[in-house]
């Protein structure tokens, strides 16, 4: 039986804190988690729960406090493994004074293609994330976007067979989130696995084999998205434009939000036929009716108990 | 030997170089077409002199503050930007990207050197000497000058991995400083009646790096000779220098939690 593409056991990170750094702070708290080969995983949570703590220390840019994790059998104190991942930082920025083609290149240095071969996969990868118009523009002129998008070629450049990408959806436009989520399912297809961090629900619904969510440092949970996540619809939305000089039933009218011309509303799916007999006898013209899912941050709210959870993580020792 | 460090120091080179590093050597062109036409009209007979001693003297200086102040960024840069995080990333080891980084500004350096040399037999051209064979000791004067820059930039290079760039400024210039004074610091240390002082002073003479073997300067504008064995002993003098405090920078940056 082959390696999962991801192991870690128990990792935590502990972070020194206060003037004489004898104070401990946890930023990752024993966590344990397996991802096989050819998954997408979606690794969620919000700011400051742990996300990019746990990237870090599986690519080794900073080191575990307890724990270990091995990278399709290779632990990932060996840098030799790092020849088969891939890895996007958040908010990438990279040497500004070189050109997209230059830092590619600079990367495929350090990997077993041939010049020839790299000239050529960098131009192939340019073309893949959008950027061959701009590939011989300094990097200092790149917008955030164009950014992102340099760095999702650099993370792929040399083919890995695991890909890390920290929040990658970060800084694009809706064209760009849309190409992005290509080059993951593009990667999903030739067999590639990729580890994502998101705050953003759609993203890992919409990608994810399965997901983690990571609060405040610790796992709150692991499976696929429909499993982890209640998807129970909490109200139905309505959006409709008043007739003018019709007034809505008071039972509605405190209800409403208005927008612009537009009015929503929202109802509990129960109640859902009844409002929309009462806005057809106004002559109210609907527009669209749609569920309202409850947001990742309603899904923590309800995990830690109606308690937000901590942008940072918790202070645990103290020395 | 792995090939990883090349990539990391051409990479060095080409930052420093399209960050207009190398302007300086137009202060520099303009320093000794400066000398050259004041010393031209005010002395004679000193010309070479005068050139030789201000031509090094000023190679020296504007090596040194690009050795400290490039030096002390080479690694807090890197983080401080997070263009590392990429990097390291790729199957490089930490110390490779250090000797990387480390033989990138040491070119840059050589490089500059090299032109402010030519700079300064331009000048001596200019003033009306010809060239001869003596002439060959600005080429040791600046060789030397070369070494120390190299010792310079392992210290700048080995504070940044684990202190500030201003705290690295600081300890480097202050280890420079003790460095060149070290011919005195040991005669203090002689001369002294107190046991501390002496301790200390010897203590200090052995570990910091002694500059002082390194100027040669004055032997090359007066003509003086200088032993074959001072060029051996320096050379292999820096060489472990700078080994053992790139050991130390690879021990310190390998552990270090890049945040």
């Amino acid at each position: 039986m082959s390696d999962p593409a991801i192991e870690i056991r128990g990792l935590t990170k502990d972070y020194p804190v206060g003037f004489w750094r004898k104070r401990m702070r946890r930023s990752l708290d024993n966590l344990t988690l397996q991802v096989e080969e050819g998954e997408i995983f979606g690794f969620l949570g919000p700011n400051g729960a742990g996300k990019t703590t746990t990237l870090k220390l599986l690519i080794g840019l900073i080191f575990p406090t307890a724990g270990t994790a091995r990278i399709r059998g290779r632990s990932i104190d060996d840098v030799q493994m790092h020849s088969e991942i891939g890895y996007l930082p958040e908010q990438p920025y990279f040497y500004d004074y070189l050109t997209a083609r230059e830092l590619l290149d600079y990367y495929g240095r350090f990997t077993h293609y041939s010049k020839a071969e790299r000239r050529e996969r960098v131009a192939r990868l340019l073309d893949r994330v959008g950027l061959a118009d701009a590939a011989d523009l300094q990097l200092r002129k790149y917008s955030k976007g164009m950014l992102q998008r340099a760095g999702i070629a650099q993370a792929i450049l040399h083919d890995p067979q695991v890909v890390f990408l920290d929040e990658p959806m970060s800084g694009l436009d809706p064209v760009g989130r849309r190409e992005v989520r290509d080059i993951i399912l593009d990667l999903k297809k030739n067999g590639r696995t990729v580890f994502f961090s998101t705050h953003i629900l759609s993203d890992a619904e919409m990608l994810c084999d399965r997901v983690a969510v990571l609060a405040g440092g610790r796992l709150q949970g692991v499976g696929a998205p429909e499993e982890i996540m209640s998807l129970e619809v909490h109200a139905m939305d309505i959006l409709f434009e008043p007739r003018a000089g019709r007034v809505l039933p008071a039972v509605l009218a405190d209800r409403v939000t208005h927008i612009g011309g537009r009015c929503h509303i929202a109802v509990p799916e129960a109640e859902l036929y009844a409002a929309l007999d009462e806005l057809k006898n106004c002559d109210a013209k609907i527009l669209s009716v749609s569920p309202v899912r409850p947001t990742l941050e309603d899904y923590f709210l309800r995990l830690v108990g109606n308690e937000r959870p901590v942008s940072h993580a918790v202070e645990v020792t103290t020395r | 030997m792995s090939s990883a460090p090349l990539p990391v120091a051409i990479n060095t080179f080409r930052e420093a170089v399209r960050d207009r590093v190398l302007y300086n050597l137009i202060f520099f062109a303009l320093l000794m077409i400066g000398a050259a036409i004041l010393v031209g009209q005010i002395s004679i007979g000193i010309e070479r002199l005068v050139i030789v001693n201000l031509g090094l003297s000023a190679i020296s200086l504007f090596g040194l503050v690009m050795a400290i102040f490039i030096g002390v960024g080479l690694v807090s840069k890197e983080m401080e930007k997070r263009t590392l995080y990429s990097l390291l990333a790729k199957p490089i080891h930490r110390w490779e990207f250090l000797v990387g980084k480390y033989a990138g500004l040491v070119l840059t350096l050589a490089v500059n050197t090299s032109f402010m040399t030519l700079g300064l037999a331009a000048a001596l051209f200019y003033v009306g000497r010809p060239f001869v064979k003596s002439d060959a000791l600005i080429l040791v004067a600046v060789y030397f000058i070369l070494l120390e820059l190299a010792l310079v930039t392992a210290l700048a290079l080995f504070f940044s991995c684990f202190s500030s760039p201003m705290l690295s400024t600081l300890f480097t210039l202050g280890i420079y400083i003790t460095g060149v004074f070290a011919g005195e610091i040991r005669e203090f240390g002689e001369f002294t009646k107190s046991p501390a002082v002496k301790v200390v002073m010897r203590v200090l003479y052995y570990l910091v790096p002694n500059f002082h073997n390194f100027n040669a300067i004055a032997a090359a504008a007066h003509g003086e000779t200088i032993p074959l064995s001072l060029i051996a002993q320096n050379t292999l003098y820096a060489a472990l220098y700078v080994a053992l405090l790139l050991v130390a920078a690879s021990a310190v940056f390998s552990n270090r939690n890049l945040k």
